[in-house]
């Protein structure tokens, strides 16, 4: 055990913790044989079933698996609680901000954010400017990013409020889990999570257009060889909704339709897992074959709606993100009972001073950046690592943010040298329409590498099923 | 549905169909490769299987002599062939994959599984062994996913697309089979080896016990021709297919696909009303190269109506 950092399943005296207590009995009678033919018989079915999912860089449509690793990650009831009213707290308040910018800017006018931050920034869309959207909701699904260090408090890592992905992971996890163990469900009180596809639905219907009275919900994804074309797939799936790609949908009178064997048929709202700048190559980058020309129009005049709205990444950049506390307390007036990671933010020359002379202790992340990708992680860097992202930041300083190297909880995980602590996070996802809701747990990431610190897939990162504990 | 749904479905059927039937008359190939025969039979036999699909030149690009083992690499193995066992393997892997949200999980799990089970199988390996046994294994996918496809799916428009998709590709693979065994035994000098020709080919389609069972007498040319073509219950048949693709179509009709439906139709009545004498003094192969253009047609219809409107 090592005592640097906060253990999911033991304290610091190596003692059990209590919500593990059940599972713990559990796992000391189970043969590690059986063990290593469960995890074997995991990784067969993912293969079997194509959970998969692309990996930029490596040759194109080369597939891999997400490594899933069969030791839960268990919350207590009584921590959830205060996660998940710490969460909902969080996503109302960046959804007020999101309307707020895009209409009054009065927490601009108060001075509470530096105006230049929110109004120059790339990710902030004029195109929203007034536009009115149902419930007044940006932000319609978000997976907000939280970990575990020191002494077990949590803070929020990031908000992610773009086209957040995982949640089939989560969901597929869970049934793999049942599916193996199904002795542990009986053994234990574990929130069910399987419903999220439904309440994802009523979300999406709950805000569609006014006076639509049975809304055409679709999935628009970029298609089969993107990263998340699992998911897209497997949640259209779940929601009994039509999966679609650009070249399905057109726009006709700023009203959109879809391509079908019997005709043109209206679509109400778009669950659209498309970057901004593909939506639509009239409105942005021209040259997406992605899009939807004449998307942006009929969404401006009210015709359909798109779950994330456009413009949203402004509110999760990394730079807006020391901002969202003063936006619990301007918009809901409460003191906010998540913590956020201090941050350096390096277009401020004292930022940057103090960071260029740590850079060996922190985490430098790019604002814009997203997946793992473009990021330094101080202690686990070369030295010659380390002064070429010097060059990179003292290049562009603005572009980054630093932050301390959390000392991310870990949690027992099935290696191949036994049963050993790897470093994991947790992404809850909570959806915001006419209600906000979200069930119980998110994706658990788990660092797999010995020591490793970054969780994304794409880096290497595997899942754990993520268990809520049902008093 | 979707129209690019219907798309993938339409394809995926006819692909894995296109595969199953390219099994069927490459076996038959090889199995008569063993009959002895004069070279020149033989080499005529590899020759056609290339112009089947007007593959000629594209061989003769890659391949330096037609050889059975030539032949068979291009047409099992090579990926870079788009009519090959594995290409087609992979296109109704991919456009599966495209919609796999439609697919039952049973289907999307079959069709994936052949496609891992395809890529973990030695190339070198399949031809040593001996085709026979792979020729086996691709059939019998084929057959899981048909069992697989209609023992899951729900009776709506996407299994009218995938049947309509097997049926178009099983009529059209029916005719040139029949259209390049026939052309080889015209030519070919008439022995014994003819009435292993015969069986085989009848083999190939899944119809040599049915001869036996339907005339029970000797093989005749002008009986394979009755059978392969205006048997109505014979499955892979292509009166069976011309009936099955009339009855699909007003399933899935909108107000564009009249046309298409009327040529179904046509065709339907042409096989359904014909005797085996007329089809023969017409001669075959103009017989059956009006079939095929007929179903190129219907094909053309059900894609501009159906799966890609403008």
């Amino acid at each position: 055990m090592n005592a640097d950092f906060y253990n999911e399943m033991y304290d610091s005296a190596g003692k059990l913790r209590p919500h593990y207590e059940g599972f713990a009995a559990w796992l000391n009678s189970i043969s590690p044989e059986r063990l290593a033919s469960k995890q074997a018989e995991a990784d067969t079915a993912f293969h079997r079933l194509g959970i998969t999912f692309a990996v930029y860089g490596e040759k194109s449509g080369t597939e891999r698996l997400i490594p899933f690793d069969i030791i839960p990650r268990i919350i207590p009831a009584v921590e959830w609680t205060a996660l998940q009213a710490g969460l909902w707290q969080r996503v109302k308040a960046l959804n007020a901000f999101l309307h707020d910018i895009y209409h009054d800017q009065e927490i601009l006018a108060a001075g509470h954010i530096p105006s230049e931050q929110v109004l120059n920034n790339t990710q902030f869309r004029r195109e929203m400017i007034g536009v009115d959207l149902p419930a007044g909701i940006y932000a319609h699904i978000a997976g907000v990013d939280m970990v575990r260090a020191g002494a077990g408090e949590s803070y929020v890592l990031e908000d992610n409020l773009r086209v957040p992905s995982g949640v089939s992971y989560m969901l597929e996890d869970r049934k793999m889990m049942m599916r193996l163990f199904p002795e542990l469900f009986s053994r234990h009180m574990v929130a069910p999570v399987q419903h999220y596809p439904d309440m994802l639905l009523e979300n999406l219907r709950s805000v569609a257009p006014k006076g639509v009275a049975d809304p055409a919900v679709v999935v628009l994804t970029p298609g089969a060889y993107n990263s998340a074309y699992f998911e897209h797939s497997f949640l259209a799936q779940q929601m009994g909704v039509e999966l679609v790609e650009g070249r399905d949908l057109f726009v006709k009178e700023r009203t959109v339709f879809m391509r079908t064997t019997q005709g043109p048929q209206r679509v109400d709202v778009i669950y659209r897992r498309i970057d901004d700048d593909f939506l639509d190559p009239l409105a942005f980058n021209k040259d997406s074959m992605l899009g939807v020309p004449g998307l942006l129009g009929a969404y401006q005049a009210g015709n359909v709606n798109l779950a994330n709205a456009i413009g949203t990444g402004v509110a999760d950049d990394k730079s807006i993100y020391p901002y969202v506390p003063e936006m619990i307390r301007f918009y809901l007036g409460e003191e906010p009972t998540l913590h956020n990671v201090p941050t350096w933010m390096l277009r401020k020359p004292d930022d940057l001073k103090y960071v260029l002379a740590h850079l060996p202790e922190l985490v430098v992340k790019e604002v814009h950046g997203a997946g793992g990708y473009g990021m330094l992680v101080g202690p686990a860097s070369s030295k010659a690592e380390i002064e070429s992202f010097r060059a990179r930041i003292v290049a562009a300083p603005e572009k980054y943010i630093a932050q301390p190297t959390l000392a991310l909880s870990n949690c027992p995980t099935f290696v191949e040298s036994g049963i050993a602590p790897r470093h994991l996070d947790l992404r809850p996802f909570v959806l915001s329409g006419t209600s906000i809701g979200m069930v119980p747990g998110g994706l658990t990431r788990v660092a797999l590498r010995e020591g490793s610190l970054v969780v994304n897939s794409s880096q290497g990162g595997g899942t754990k099923d993520t268990w809520v504990l049902e008093n | 549905m979707l129209s690019r749904t219907a798309d993938h479905l339409y394809w995926m059927a006819r692909c894995t169909e296109r595969a199953e039937n390219m099994a069927r008359l490459l076996d038959a190939s090889y199995q008569m490769s063993m009959v002895p025969q004069p070279l020149a039979v033989q080499n005529e036999t590899w020759r056609a299987i290339l112009a089947l699909n007007s593959q000629e030149e594209a061989f003769a690009q890659a391949y330096d002599a037609v050889t059975a083992e030539n032949v068979l690499r291009y047409t099992v193995v090579d990926a870079a062939n788009p009519s090959s066992i594995y290409s087609c393997l992979r296109a109704a892997r991919e456009n599966a994959h495209a919609v796999r949200g439609t697919l039952t999980a049973e289907m999307w799990e079959t069709v994936n599984a052949t496609w891992i089970e395809l890529r973990q199988q030695d190339v070198d390996q399949i031809l040593a062994r001996g085709v026979s046994e792979f020729f086996e294994w691709v059939k019998l996918r084929s057959a899981l996913t048909r069992g697989v496809t209609f023992g899951t799916m729900l009776r709506d428009d996407a299994l009218h697309f995938i049947r309509l998709g097997g049926l178009l590709e099983r009529g059209d693979n029916t005719a040139r089979i029949l259209d390049m065994q026939y052309h080889i035994l015209r030519n070919g000098d008439e022995g014994a080896s003819d009435f292993y020709r015969w069986g085989a080919l009848l083999r190939s389609l899944s119809a040599f016990q049915v001869y036996r069972k339907v005339y029970r007498d000797a093989i005749t040319p002008a009986r394979v021709a009755e059978l392969l073509i205006l048997r109505m219950d014979l499955p892979r048949s292509l009166h069976s297919c011309a009936d099955g693709i009339a009855r699909m179509l007003p399933l899935i009709a909108n107000s564009a696909s009249l046309e298409t439906q009327r040529k179904a139709g046509m065709l339907h009545a042409k096989l359904h009303f014909a005797r085996i004498e007329d089809v023969l003094a017409g001669g075959l192969h103009e017989y059956l190269t009006d079939f095929m253009d007929r179903i190129y047609e219907i094909g053309d219809g059900i894609s501009h109506d159906f799966l890609v409107p403008a």
